[in-house]
């Protein structure tokens, strides 16, 4: 790989922020719950949430398989240090004080108050084709438009979905994601709960982007939610996932698991932006395959949590398919973001794009970590990779570990990264047209993250803005 | 109250590399003047500039300078800025994602305190523009990224012209410019000139002077006005060069 000093400046003056509050992000409300299970990890725990949530056999051995299985897995010998994450004090099940809504109104006030203050309504009502709202384990809302409906198009809760759609649920469900895969898969596989169903029959374009929100409001608690979204053949989706959570004292878990599968000239869009607390350990795992000539497009924002593990991976399955990976993360005060992304290309003529920002922060760390793997037979395939990272000061860190396995002549493969700080010139050269300068380093990393930003909607473009502006105005939490 | 815009006393800076380079500097710049500085590479030039505009690189470890009256040494850049100070630079620095537009209404902002109001300001941005003969699309482009060394010196003017400042520091502007591209730049300059602005000059030429005229010809050796004179000073430095001043300082 190739590595050159970018912006590589002095940084003479230091500049002091107040801390500011978080706002909207924290508000913590009571923790108040229809049920709440034992912290810990135990076979009764799994056989109750299973109970909890009535679900057919099935889905109860799967749970219990997965559990034999995180038992008998090792946590990753790579990464960063996962000492803090103590699973017997982990409560992996809070069900929320309300059943599944279907409008606002029927929601307790102090949870649709705080979807409110995120914006989530307004949202719908403005630019979503159909929205999740997940509070803590349980969705407690969700609505779709009637249109898409009689398109065919589903969209609904997990739980639903394994009642009303149980044969396609069985078909897919942690097939991409086999639980076998890491701990904390195998960990998702036992105590799942929540997230989002969407089924997109062939052909049908849905225009307007679907939303699923997930907060986790209980201290000390796990999130793991489960998306499964299967776009059919020559169909088209937009799909946006935003997560964040209050800020607590005691570690929380976030395991979750997306699984998507785009069929035959099939495209997918899948944006998420995750904004979690800094006392939340992020280990997600997210999936793709990808038929023929289909293309997935992954937006990825992560911003927030102590430490996170999070790799969207890519299976270019068909002749023809395509990945685009953009993503930006931002690192602050004591918090380790190990991320990036996996593309494997098993077909001839595949190609796969990535593009990756990362900001580093009072000694924050960001580090990209991916691979291109090219198979013997994907003959033909491209893959052009790029990562830029900008440090704020000195005391920050930031890395490139990428790994290119190409195991084929006939390929195109082209990888760039830039890592350096940000430069006191330029700060200058703002400041001297009368610019502040925390204004001035805004500008520039608002600039930095400006191809990210293009690529979201424009309300969550808006958003992202504004998590920048919180990152670079405090170290938040 | 005195007609005085800027007033340098006596001014010492070193660098962080601890390498004096202004020695015991003054210089008077009066509302309405024009006011050229030449000297060999190395003479100061550059630390003057960056001094007046409160560089953190370039400290102060002597003397003093004074806007309208006021001591501004210890004031931050952003600070001088709004109270009027301009400096356009030899070699403008890249910023991708911002948009010049973009970074022109944050200025604005930052010192009106006011909204500013879209329309009104890309009406404003297009007068400017046509008369520095440079097509509008530059003002949606992401500041001097991919910018030509001409384009970069003409979008430094054209910033002048949106910020309308009381002082006008060019730092080497006309390097670079073929004859058409000096012409829209000096276009631009007498346009912002008037009777209550002034303007301070790093050239070493006389390319913009046929077109912009000095009231006043410093010559900076070893970091201190050596010499001081009218337009035929500037005349006479581009024909002989500064052997004839480097004997005065050797004095």
């Amino acid at each position: 790989m190739r590595r050159k000093a970018w912006l590589f400046n002095m940084d003479k003056k230091k500049t002091f922020v107040e801390d500011i509050d978080r706002s909207i992000y924290d508000i913590r409300n009571e923790d108040r719950y229809s049920y709440k299970s034992d912290k810990g990890l135990t076979r009764d725990i799994i056989i109750e949430i299973s109970k909890q949530k009535n679900e057919p056999k099935w889905m109860l051995d799967f749970r219990l398989k997965s559990l034999e299985t995180y038992e008998n897995t090792a946590l990753p010998t790579w990464g960063p240090n996962l000492d803090d994450l103590d699973m017997d004090n982990i409560v992996t099940y809070v069900k929320p004080d309300t059943e599944m809504k279907g409008t606002w109104e029927e929601i307790p006030s102090e949870i649709k108050d705080t979807f409110v203050k995120l914006g989530i309504p307004k949202a719908e009502h403005e630019y979503l084709a159909g929205v999740g709202a997940q509070y803590d384990s349980e969705v407690v809302y969700h609505s779709i438009k009637e249109e898409l409906v009689k398109q065919g198009v589903i969209y609904s809760d997990m739980e639903s979905a394994i009642r009303d759609y149980e044969d396609i649920v069985k078909e897919y469900f942690m097939k991409l994601v086999p639980p076998n895969d890491h701990k904390f898969v195998a960990l998702h596989g036992a105590v799942w709960s929540g997230g989002s169903f969407v089924y997109v029959p062939e052909g049908v374009e849905v225009d307007i982007p679907l939303q699923s929100y997930f907060r986790s409001n209980s201290p000390g608690a796990g999130q793991f939610e489960h998306t499964l979204i299967i776009v059919e053949k020559g169909a088209k989706l937009h799909f946006i996932e935003g997560c964040s959570a209050p800020k607590y004292s005691v570690t929380n878990l976030h395991a979750g698991c997306v699984e998507l599968y785009v069929k035959e000239d099939a495209t997918l869009r899948y944006s998420t932006i995750e904004n979690w607390s800094r006392n939340m350990m992020n280990l997600n795992t997210k999936r793709a395959v990808v038929d023929k000539n289909g293309s997935i497009e992954w937006i990825s924002g992560s911003f927030g949590s102590k430490v996170s593990m999070l790799y969207p991976m890519s299976i270019l399955k068909g002749e023809g398919a395509r990945s685009e990976f953009t993503s930006i993360t931002f690192a602050g005060k004591g918090q380790i973001l190990d991320t990036g992304t996996k593309v494997v290309h098993s077909a001839p003529y595949t190609s796969s794009t990535i593009n990756t920002k990362s900001i580093s922060k009072g000694g924050g760390q960001a580090i990209y970590r991916g691979s291109v793997t090219v198979t013997p037979n994907a003959h033909h395939s491209k893959s052009t990779i790029s990562c830029e990272s900008l440090m704020m000061d000195d005391i920050s860190v930031s890395d490139t570990i990428p790994v290119l396995d190409i195991m084929n002549d006939e390929v195109e493969i082209g990888h760039e990264a830039k890592i350096g700080k940000i430069s006191d010139d330029t700060i200058f050269y703002l400041m001297s047209r009368g610019i502040s300068e925390e204004e001035a380093k805004a500008m520039i990393v608002r600039g930095f993250a400006e191809p990210i930003a293009k690529e979201l909607p424009l309300e969550y473009a808006v958003e992202m803005n504004n998590l920048i502006k919180l990152e670079l105005e405090g170290s938040i939490g | 109250m005195n007609n005085e815009l800027i007033k340098i006393i006596d001014l010492y800076t070193s660098t962080t590399e601890n390498k004096e380079i202004l020695s015991g500097l003054n210089l008077t710049v009066n509302k309405g003047e024009v006011h050229v500085i030449m000297g060999p590479n190395g003479a100061g030039k550059s630390t003057l500039m960056n001094a007046i505009m409160g560089h953190p690189r370039y400290e102060v470890t002597a003397g003093r300078i004074e806007f309208e009256g006021e001591d501004i040494t210890e004031l931050k850049t952003d600070e001088r800025a709004r109270k009027g100070i301009f400096l356009s630079f030899q070699t403008p620095e890249e910023v991708p994602g911002i948009t010049v537009e973009g970074m022109l209404k944050g200025a604005r902002f930052a010192a009106t305190g006011e909204p500013v109001r879209s329309i009104r300001f890309r009406k404003e941005m297009k007068e400017k523009l046509d008369i520095l003969q440079f097509d509008e699309s530059y003002a949606t482009r992401y500041l001097n990224v991919g910018f030509s060394g001409g384009e970069k010196k003409k979008n430094e003017v054209f910033q002048m012209m949106m910020l309308n400042p009381k002082l006008a520091i060019l730092d080497e502007i006309d390097s670079g410019l073929d004859v058409d591209a000096i012409r829209s730049v000096a276009n631009g300059i007498n346009n912002y000139m008037d009777e209550d602005k002034s303007l301070l000059i790093i050239t070493h030429s006389n390319k913009l002077l046929d077109y912009v005229k000095p009231d006043f010809v410093h010559i900076l050796m070893d970091g201190r006005i050596v010499k001081t004179g009218d337009a035929s000073v500037a005349k006479e430095i581009i024909d002989n060069g500064f052997m004839e001043y480097k004997e005065v300082v050797d004095l």
